[in-house]
């Protein structure tokens, strides 16, 4: 995740210190990818020694003030203009273990997909509780929006995963039938009864 | 067994459909409970049985073999008149393409089934503006259906589907027709009425719909697969409490 970019963008609007950086943060993602304080600063010395940040001095209460230079600023400015990076595929573990799954031998895939769609189901009904539960959808309020977006990029990817576990299992099923039917020549492929896969749970 | 807050319950639902050689078993040995106040929903692919359930439970088709019951009262025990007064009183159905009838009002549509009932005209009608209100549409209600867009319509059919208390809602796809954010509107709207007290069962393939019940049911080859239930949400904290 781009802490870096996402500091920096948040100090474009006022200089700010560390806790209150954390917080701005937060409201805007929830509590999706939790920040720890330390991990604020760590960045903010990294931005200060590339010269993208600078220190403004302290606050009443002493706390440090960041403001972010010119530099920062078109730093920023890249960073909104420019897609995020796809041609590398985040590792994604549910793929690699299904990959695996329909090649070593005896592993029940139905019940790998199955009990994956539950758990995913289970994710997406409590984000959709916490939609519903959450401030109005077309609050005009800047943060309020940055989170019901967040929120709605979490459904659709739960979404998207088990539609693909649902596609999963299709062709899972369908492979076995093709392969049953191969066992058995002089049998018409076609038309006959195919028998269950024994991979798939019913 | 059976709780007065089960408002539904299949018990060893079998639905064979034709004989010998060339029958197919729609639904196997299913039993299902949805109570009041509950929304349940139910996935599957095409094929899966997931509508025959759903046809089964308003009393539509009759099973096999097992029982259906709703609000305590076993619907093969019922005589054809008894079955079709249950299903004007107590089942709500929506579907898909809304149903109503072209030729009446939003407010004639919805206080059909009250009519058809016995209801008086002027009673019936004052009840169905008010369902119509309940669902956001109240200044609608002398529309017809094609002066309306597909949201309001499908507003029309759920005011229709629990219009005099009925307390069983049957949804089959009913956001199908919709775009995403008019298909939440609905949900948001079938989630109100559980939450008021209702019981009711969604029938879908997508998965971002059955998200808004609290329980998913998993239909493969007309057998229950797999459940998942409610539990409150911990996974991620409240928004705005790190303020």
């Amino acid at each position: 995740m781009s802490v870096k970019q996402a500091l920096l963008a948040l100090l474009e609007q006022e200089p700010m210190y560390g806790y209150q950086l954390r917080a701005e943060f937060e409201q805007r993602t929830g509590a999706t990818w939790p920040l720890n304080v330390g991990q604020v600063y760590t960045t903010l010395t990294r931005l200060e020694r590339d010269g993208l940040v600078a220190g403004a001095g302290s606050d009443d209460e002493g706390h440090v003030v960041y403001r972010i230079t010119d530099t920062g600023r078109a730093e920023v400015a890249t960073w909104f203009t420019t897609p995020v990076n796809r041609t590398q595929p985040p590792r994604d573990e549910l793929a690699i273990k299904l990959a695996l799954a329909v090649t070593v031998p005896g592993v029940d895939v139905g019940t790998v997909i199955q009990q994956q769609r539950s758990a995913t189901m289970a994710a997406l009904q409590d984000y959709t509780r916490l939609k519903r539960s959450g401030r109005a959808p077309a609050s005009s309020d800047g943060a309020d929006l940055a989170w019901t977006l967040v929120l709605d990029s979490l459904v659709f990817a739960a979404e998207a995963e088990i539609r693909w576990l649902d596609h999963c299992e299709a062709r899972v099923r369908r492979a076995a039938v093709e392969r049953a039917a191969q066992q058995r020549p002089g049998t018409p492929s076609e038309g006959a009864a195919a028998p269950r896969p024994s991979g798939a749970t019913s | 067994m059976t709780r007065s807050t089960d408002v539904l319950q299949l018990t060893g639902v079998t639905r064979v459909h034709g004989e010998g050689a060339t029958a197919v078993r729609a639904l196997h040995s299913v039993s299902f409970i949805a109570s009041a106040g509950e929304l349940v929903a139910v996935m599957g692919p095409s094929g899966s049985g997931k509508s025959t359930l759903l046809t089964l439970a308003g009393g539509l088709d009759t099973p096999t073999e097992g029982t259906v019951a709703v609000e305590g009262r076993d619907l093969g025990s019922l005589r054809q008149a008894e079955l079709a007064r249950m299903r004007r009183t107590s089942i709500g159905y929506v579907f898909q393409d809304f149903n109503l009838i072209p030729a009446l009002t939003a407010a004639e549509n919805v206080a059909m089934p009250l009519e058809l009932d016995g209801a008086r005209t002027r009673k019936a009608r004052d009840a169905a503006r008010t369902a119509l209100e309940e669902v956001g549409i109240g200044d609608l209600a002398d529309r017809f259906p094609d002066q309306m867009s597909g949201g309001q319509q499908q507003r029309v059919a759920i005011a229709r589907a629990v219009v005099g208390e009925r307390r069983l809602i049957l949804a089959d796809e009913p956001t199908g027709a919709l775009d995403t954010e008019t298909g939440e509107e609905i949900l948001r709207l079938l989630r109100a009425r559980c939450d008021a007290g209702a019981a009711g069962v969604l029938v879908t393939h997508e998965a971002r719909h059955a998200a808004w019940a609290d329980r998913v049911v998993f239909l493969r080859d007309g057998v229950v697969v797999d459940e998942t239930g409610s539990s409150p949400v911990d996974a991620l904290l409240e928004p705005g409490l790190t303020r």
